[in-house]
């Protein structure tokens, strides 16, 4: 993996961002490299969309797995607001603090005779409540302040309000927060920042114009062998195809929810664990549930099971 | 570009027409998006198509929907290209046409053009003619085409700009010499020059499809929003429901969002108390006091009646998009006698609810009393007094009782009723119209009989509901 990891280098080209993210365990369709590599020569947000379970947070993940960057991750959700996103204060400390100084406040006013005068000297504190040593940085003001850079992952920013939306544009186009107390802060180095969505609302079109776009559908038969096989390690060639077959065709039919690549994973690794080689009718059956998460699409399901098995064996080419 | 920050790379002429003809499928491209992707493709190139693809996807195309636009603009402009051949394409990636060929102008320089587009026709050389046709094509200003009706005059001012003339004046000389030799290439050239005005001819349907699309499509839109509902004819149908679901999907978007507002500057002196307990009731996080927005609580009753028979299906399928919209909305269907459609604008897809309200109930004659008492009997009691009651009608009822009782009681029980007829106000009154008998219990009696009037009351109610 060692090899894999150019870390000077490592983006000088769309090729070189397969490789990575391949090395790192994430098999990445031509679009997605691309948009890795644009992101980075662009300074760009991506924001990636599609259904659950195809890869947006994975794909954070391997990209800071690869560039060898912190993964900052920031779970979005009603009412977050920027108390919790950006930074607090400590105030806790900022209270014992104040208890010390109510100890020791003689000792810095001394002799002083009037009011005015013992004013001033405490304003040559300057400050001190309100500087860097009583702020509680949260992700985004963490991402910021990594000195080598980040990977900064806003999880599910369709979930959150859209005042935080808004309050994330400053951040997303010029890498900067500013603190009322303390001024702007900017990025020593810009972090790679992804935001993923599963489009339960519409985002503002002020959020997606300074994003780059990524959505990420179902990965193709050959793509999803890919991505089972680099994680499913150990898993037998006939069955991955038997496997991504019958998958391929369950997402045709009318489901609530179809299975995704993170389904198809756990499917092939619960395979591995039965030590299956072929696919068999009641075998399906019985982990169809590993697939299906709603009592009517296993229903539907069980229904065309044997034409669906049979079909995923032929494709495979297992004798029947 | 007066408009483009300095320093920034100014996109390369393919790619500003590309941008064009994006905006006429129907993308959004903003200076600062031009700006980005001609960043991108400085740094990926033209020369591989599906990375150029990606790229220029992934900033321009920003939802599902304009992903698929986007691709079948890009397809569209890129085959161009390829028909071009590849010669052109690099020409292209350059920005910069070659020197060569005829040169262009007026008819004084027609004998040179002429000759030097019969040597290319002759010659048979594909790859130049296309490249001298897109050159051409780009002086006369294709791309401001935008009725089909303009596409003879395009494509003979190519034709000019290529040197027809000059060449047609030779080959009238060549004929008049009367020697076999050149009688036989003028017949020669006769057919190339046929085949070329075929090919332009091709060429500025491409452009019509490439650059006005959007246009007309736009313009069409903006007609039909403003057309009455009952003149609307039915091949535009398609189109105006997915007007109307645009419409529906915007003022749900609008009002989904949240419904606490802060009241700035009043503290909520208990929450904050007890929120700074740990501090020993210092107050540090200071709490504001909010305000619950309410969401709007609607019944509506439609009219399905064989006097708005037009309007109804339109009246209908907005009421449709109206339930996907609020969550707190009950319909309710009438002609003769009324019953509630809620459940099946809920659980079937537009065209069925519509069709099974319709059979059910909808044409035969009104009966506005008989629909308002069967109203109060069944679902009065779920009217309270944050309910907006919306009728849709014309208020004929066939000189049946109007029941105004009902209507009276009605208005006193919700928080308003809002009447809109399709009718014009001049004909209120009239023959047996009751228009003016339940005026008096409205808050709100209005005219509304397009989309647009449609959309503008909706707005009124949510934001009063707000």
């Amino acid at each position: 993996m060692n090899d894999a990891l150019q870390a000077h280098a490592p983006l000088e080209s769309i090729e070189a961002v397969d490789l990575g993210l391949g090395a790192a365990g994430y098999i990445a369709s031509r679009k997605i490299s691309t948009a890795i590599y644009l992101a980075h020569h662009l300074q760009k947000p991506i924001l990636v969309e599609g259904p659950a379970g195809v890869g947006k947070t994975e794909l954070a993940k391997s990209v800071a797995t690869w560039m060898q960057l912190p993964l900052i991750r920031m779970q979005c959700y009603e009412g977050l607001d920027e108390s919790k996103a950006l930074y607090e204060w400590k105030y806790g400390k900022q209270l014992l603090y104040t208890q010390i100084l109510k100890d020791k406040i003689n000792s810095v006013i001394g002799e002083s005779d009037n009011l005015a005068v013992a004013l001033n000297k405490l304003h040559d504190f300057g400050d001190i409540f309100f500087s860097h040593q009583f702020l509680e940085p949260r992700p985004l003001l963490r991402a910021l302040e990594q000195p080598g850079g980040a990977v900064l992952l806003i999880d599910e920013i369709d979930k959150s309000d859209q005042e935080f939306e808004a309050f994330l544009l400053e951040i997303l186009s010029d890498y900067q927060v500013t603190i009322p107390e303390l001024g702007t802060i900017h990025a020593g180095t810009p972090p790679i920042v992804l935001l993923t969505s599963n489009s339960t609302r519409d985002l503002g079109d002020a959020l997606k114009r300074r994003c780059l776009h990524l959505h990420i559908g179902f990965p193709d038969e050959k793509l999803e062998a890919r991505i089972i096989a680099s994680r499913v390690p150990g898993i037998d060639g006939r069955l991955l195809k038997q496997l991504v077959s019958f998958v391929q065709q369950l997402r045709v039919l009318d489901l609530k929810k179809v299975p995704s690549v993170s389904e198809t994973i756990d499917w092939a690794r619960v395979m591995v664990l039965l030590h299956a080689s072929v696919l068999e009718v009641d075998l399906v059956r019985d982990t169809l549930n590993v697939l299906l998460k709603f009592e009517a699409d296993i229903e539907v399901a069980n229904k065309q099971i044997a034409g669906l098995t049979h079909k995923a064996r032929q494709d495979a080419g297992v004798p029947a | 570009m007066s408009g483009f920050i300095a320093g920034a790379p100014s996109p390369s002429e393919p790619l500003r027409r590309f941008f064009q003809v994006a905006r006429g499928a129907g993308l959004r491209v903003s200076a600062a998006e031009g700006i980005d992707a001609a960043r991108a493709v400085d740094l990926v190139g033209f020369e591989d198509r599906t990375v150029l693809k990606d790229t220029l996807g992934l900033i321009l195309a920003k939802t599902p929907e304009e992903k698929d636009l986007y691709d079948e603009a890009f397809e569209l402009y890129f085959k161009r290209d390829e028909f071009a051949g590849k010669e052109a394409d690099e020409d292209h990636a350059a920005g910069e046409m070659p020197q060569r060929g005829p040169q262009m102008g007026g008819d004084g320089m027609g004998g040179s053009g002429g000759q030097s587009l019969g040597d290319l026709l002759e010659s048979d050389d594909r790859a130049t003619l296309a490249a001298e046709m897109e050159k051409a094509a780009r002086e006369a200003g294709v791309e401001n085409i935008r009725f089909f009706t303009q596409k003879n005059l395009y494509a003979r001012r190519i034709l000019d700009r290529m040197g027809l003339r000059g060449l047609e004046r030779d080959m009238e000389a060549m004929r008049q010499t009367g020697t076999p030799e050149n009688l036989g290439r003028a017949q020669v050239l006769e057919g190339k020059v046929e085949q070329l005005r075929d090919a332009v001819r091709d060429f500025v349907e491409r452009s019509l499809l490439l650059y006005a699309k959007g246009e007309t499509e736009k313009f069409r839109e903006e007609l039909l929003k403003s057309a009455r509902l009952s003149n609307i004819e039915r091949r535009d149908m398609d189109r105006m429901r997915v007007l109307v679901r645009q419409m529906a999907k915007k003022l749900a978007a609008r009002y989904a969002k949240t419904r606490r507002r802060r009241l700035r500057g009043q503290l909520d002196t208990r929450r904050t108390l007890r929120r700074n307990m740990g501090w020993g009731g210092i107050p540090f996080i200071t709490v504001w006091k909010q305000k619950r927005i309410e969401k709007p609580r609607v019944m509506v009753l439609c009219d399905v009646s064989g006097s708005v028979a037009a309007m109804s299906g339109f009246l209908l399928m907005f009421l449709y998009a109206l339930n996907e919209a609020l969550s707190d909305i009950r319909s309710f269907a009438f002609a003769g006698s009324l019953i509630e459609v809620s459940d099946i604008l809920e659980k079937e897809p537009v065209e069925q609810a519509i069709a099974k309200i319709m059979q059910t109930i909808g044409y035969g004659s009104s009966n506005y009393g008989n629909s308002f008492s069967d109203f109060e009997d069944g679902w009065m009691q779920f009217v309270n007094n944050k309910t907006t009651v919306i009728i849709l009608g014309d208020g004929r009822g066939n000189r049946t009782d109007p029941r105004t009782d009902v209507i009276g009681r009605l208005s006193q029980r919700c928080k308003r009723i809002i009447w809109l007829n399709p009718e014009y106000r001049s004909a209120w009154g009239t023959g047996d119209s009751d228009m003016y008998r339940y005026a008096p219990f409205c808050s709100l009696v209005t005219v509304c009989n397009t989309l647009r009037q449609l959309e503008r009351v909706i707005t009124d109610i949510l934001e009063d509901a707000a």
